[in-house]
């Protein structure tokens, strides 16, 4: 049967087993949104803007694991849609952009609404193609699912030009599968690098595992949990990583880096052993890199050659599926004997008695930290959080406890401010029967204030809690520590009634001033399973994120709790932000 | 150290620039970059000259390996290969440098291919040190013009 390309495109997503498209229609993609009407088996989500769009569909990828799909049209379509591109790049998460694109006789004669998509968004792609002939799209939606979720997963777009969705040619069938002759993401471990890893692990006396996104990515929980076990080493992991490994867990140090804490960072300066699954040594790990684990044997677990001595050069680097790996790893120490780490472990525990998360409470104020504890009472540990970008966003990674993979969504590596809410809509269609929550801040949150109409819509009913200080908190903080407290912008005056924006958009909207009020508030908010719910609390504006490590400091000279004083850089260490 | 870096890509609409674009967002040197078609059709063939201790070189040749339309990525500086760069050069011959340009072109295994107008263009083929080193030697004569390919090359084995 002749097909016209937007027929065929929608046939090929419903092979793909879309279920979910999250977009918003233009000039350019209006074959395809007529399509679209035509199929029952997929369910679209009409945003109110397109970084809404990706981030809902990256949100959904995170916590689904399956890979996550928007469609936008050209020029301000696509452009709108970058910042989200971006943000699930950095994070490797699994998405495919479908982005209308003028017709192939006017690309580049400045026609309406044309923009260089592809130009645009090549640096935050895993790959793009662009369709101008209809007989090239089959085997480009076959390809761009394929590259996108296998291998380091990242975002892909299909860039399509409106003629191509107007012609008609036979469509017969959706290959089943594809070979791409220059992208071969199938790794074989080599065993060999498996033994100088095993040589090194039995000799360590002072080992710790340092895990990432690459383990919830990679879906490796069990085996990471098995490998960890067994060994009885401690294990700290990324903010992209939490959940991989359960946080209340004996063996667990919490997260490391910048805002990690003490027993966290001093094992890793301390070590003689990392084993550093599924990460990449960013900068808010590692900190000063001249600093970085002086003491310690490097293995290095991932699954992208190019994140293997980009930052750190490593003693053995393991390439492949994490998963395969660590499996190998927990195989080939089974008859192996350890080294006795009981001296190690009292020394972690010493520092874990530092308490590094403790914080003083003030009579009159809410604790933004207690507000996170409180989350996690009242959700008993088991929601979905996800998080916009600031002070928020680490009290969330280090109150919140999570237990298990694919609970915690935040835009880690590019911190996107307006990234929470839009992934919540799109985690809880995901998870319809989970309590999904959105940390935010007064800040981040009105940056993708306007998806609240979607989540009417399309009754995806979400807890927002808004920890407002009146501050863009992590600026101010900064600018307390190290710019003599000049607080250069970052104090936002003029802000709405969050409860009555909230109530206008038909959701619910809860005020939150005294401490005695917080936690009955958030009872009664999570009472309303169906619908969300607004829940906006004044937090203490003077409070700072601890422990940190300031920029250009190492691992064992974190600030703790309490410091109130100028903290002294220099540029070099300023440079590092 | 000054590495050849041979890349070999899917020839689709696209693919310089995203070689390009890879090098100017990573922060890499590129030395000279030359890309034509070849017997392969299908495939796009580029020599790359970059410039760089070990560690960023890896980092680059990583970095290539993983653009998806990356077919193969051979570093010739680490094999046996053969280099070659033409450069065309035009000199101002009209005072009496006739005679001192020719002792260099013969030396150098040049050839004149075009005297017009008292001006003179000069071919010459080599590895890029010689065309450096015919440029240097007759520095002492008005050059009005260089123009180089930038270098090719081919590895020696029939397998890499």
């Amino acid at each position: 049967m002749k097909l016209n390309g937007a027929q065929i495109l929608i046939n090929c997503l419903q092979k793909e087993g879309v279920s979910h498209i999250f977009g918003y229609p233009g000039g350019a993609v209006l074959h395809i949104y007529d399509a679209l009407s035509a199929c029952d088996d997929i369910t679209h989500i009409l945003v109110r803007h397109e970084q809404g769009a990706v981030h809902g569909a990256d949100g959904y990828a995170r916590v689904s694991g399956k890979c996550g799909v928007a469609l936008v049209t050209s020029g301000p379509g696509v452009t709108n849609a970058v910042t989200g591109i971006a943000t699930a790049y950095m994070d490797s998460i699994p998405i495919v952009v479908i982005s209308g694109q003028v017709s192939s006789t006017v690309i580049g004669n400045d026609a309406f609404q044309e923009v260089d998509a592809i130009g645009i968004t090549r640096s935050c792609v895993k790959h793009n193609f662009l369709v101008k002939d209809i007989n090239d799209l089959v085997n480009v939606v076959k390809k761009a699912f394929y590259i996108a979720m296998t291998g380091r997963p990242g975002p892909v777009l299909i860039d399509i030009t409106k003629d191509a969705t107007i012609a008609k040619i036979e469509f017969n069938e959706y290959p089943g599968s594809i070979n791409v002759r220059s992208y071969k993401p199938e790794i074989k471990v080599e065993m060999s690098q498996i033994d100088k890893a095993v040589e090194l692990i039995i000799q360590s006396k002072k080992p710790v595992i340092y895990s990432g996104g690459g383990s919830v990515i990679g879906n490796a929980y069990k085996t990471l949990r098995t490998f960890t076990r067994n060994a009885n080493f401690p294990i700290t992991q990324t903010l992209m990583g939490l959940g991989a490994y359960p946080a209340t867990d004996r063996q667990s140090l919490g997260m490391l880096g910048m805002h990690g804490t003490y027993e966290a960072n001093m094992t890793m300066h301390y070590s003689d052993c990392i084993i550093a699954v599924g990460v990449r040594f960013d900068d808010r790990i590692t900190g000063n890199l001249d600093k970085f684990c002086p003491y310690a044997k490097i293995i290095h677990i991932d699954i992208d050659p190019s994140s293997i001595g980009k930052t750190i050069s490593v003693d053995v680097a393991i390439i492949g599926q994490v998963n395969d790996i660590l499996s190998a790893l927990t195989q080939a120490l089974k008859d192996k004997k350890l080294t006795n780490i009981d001296k190690w472990w009292k020394q972690i525990n010493k520092w874990r008695a530092v308490d590094s998360l403790a914080y003083k409470t003030k009579d009159g104020v809410i604790k933004p930290q207690s507000v996170i504890e409180a989350l996690y009472e009242v959700t008993k540990g088991e929601a979905i959080v996800t998080s916009d970008v600031g002070q928020h966003q680490m009290w969330a990674a280090q109150y919140y406890l999570f237990d298990k993979p694919r609970r915690w969504i935040n835009s880690g590596g590019l911190g996107t401010m307006g990234f929470g809410l839009p992934a919540a809509m799109g985690a809880k269609i995901a998870m319809p029967d989970m309590d999904v929550a959105c940390v935010t801040g007064e800040g981040s949150i009105q940056m993708m204030l306007q998806e609240l109409s979607t989540m009417l819509q399309y009754n995806t009913p979400v807890k927002i809690i808004n920890l407002n200080n009146g501050y863009l908190g992590m600026v101010r903080q900064w600018q307390e520590f190290f710019y003599n407290k000049r607080y250069s912008m970052s104090y936002m005056d003029a802000l709405p009634d969050f409860v009555k924006l909230a109530e206008s958009y038909g959701h619910m909207g809860i005020k939150v001033e005294k401490e005695v009020d917080l936690m009955p508030a958030l009872v009664e908010a999570f009472k309303r399973k169906d619908r969300t719910v607004f829940v906006d609390i004044l937090t203490d504006p003077s409070e700072n994120v601890f422990p940190m490590i300031p920029s250009g400091a190492g691992h064992h000279e974190m600030l703790l709790s309490g410091h109130n004083d100028m903290v002294s850089t220099n540029d070099d260490g300023l440079n590092l932000v | 150290m000054r590495h050849i870096i041979l890349l070999q890509l899917e020839n689709e609409s696209g693919a310089l620039s995203r070689v390009a674009g890879l090098f100017s967002a990573r922060g890499f040197n590129i030395e000279s970059l030359t890309v034509a078609p070849t017997n392969d059709k299908s495939l796009s063939r580029m020599t790359i000259v970059s410039i760089g201790d070990d560690d960023i070189i890896e980092q680059i040749i990583k970095q290539l390996n993983k653009l998806v339309d990356v077919v193969k990525v051979t570093n010739l500086t680490a094999t046996d290969h053969i280099e070659r760069e033409l450069a065309l050069v035009k000199v101002d011959v009209n005072s009496n440098y006739q005679s001192k340009i020719d002792k260099y072109i013969d030396k150098y295994n040049g050839k004149i291919v075009d005297v017009k107008e008292g001006i003179c263009t000069v071919e010459i083929v080599g590895k890029s040190q010689k065309v450096n080193d015919f440029l240097a030697a007759i520095d002492v004569i008005k050059i009005l013009e260089v123009s180089r390919t930038g270098v090719t090359g081919v590895c020696q084995k029939r397998e890499y």
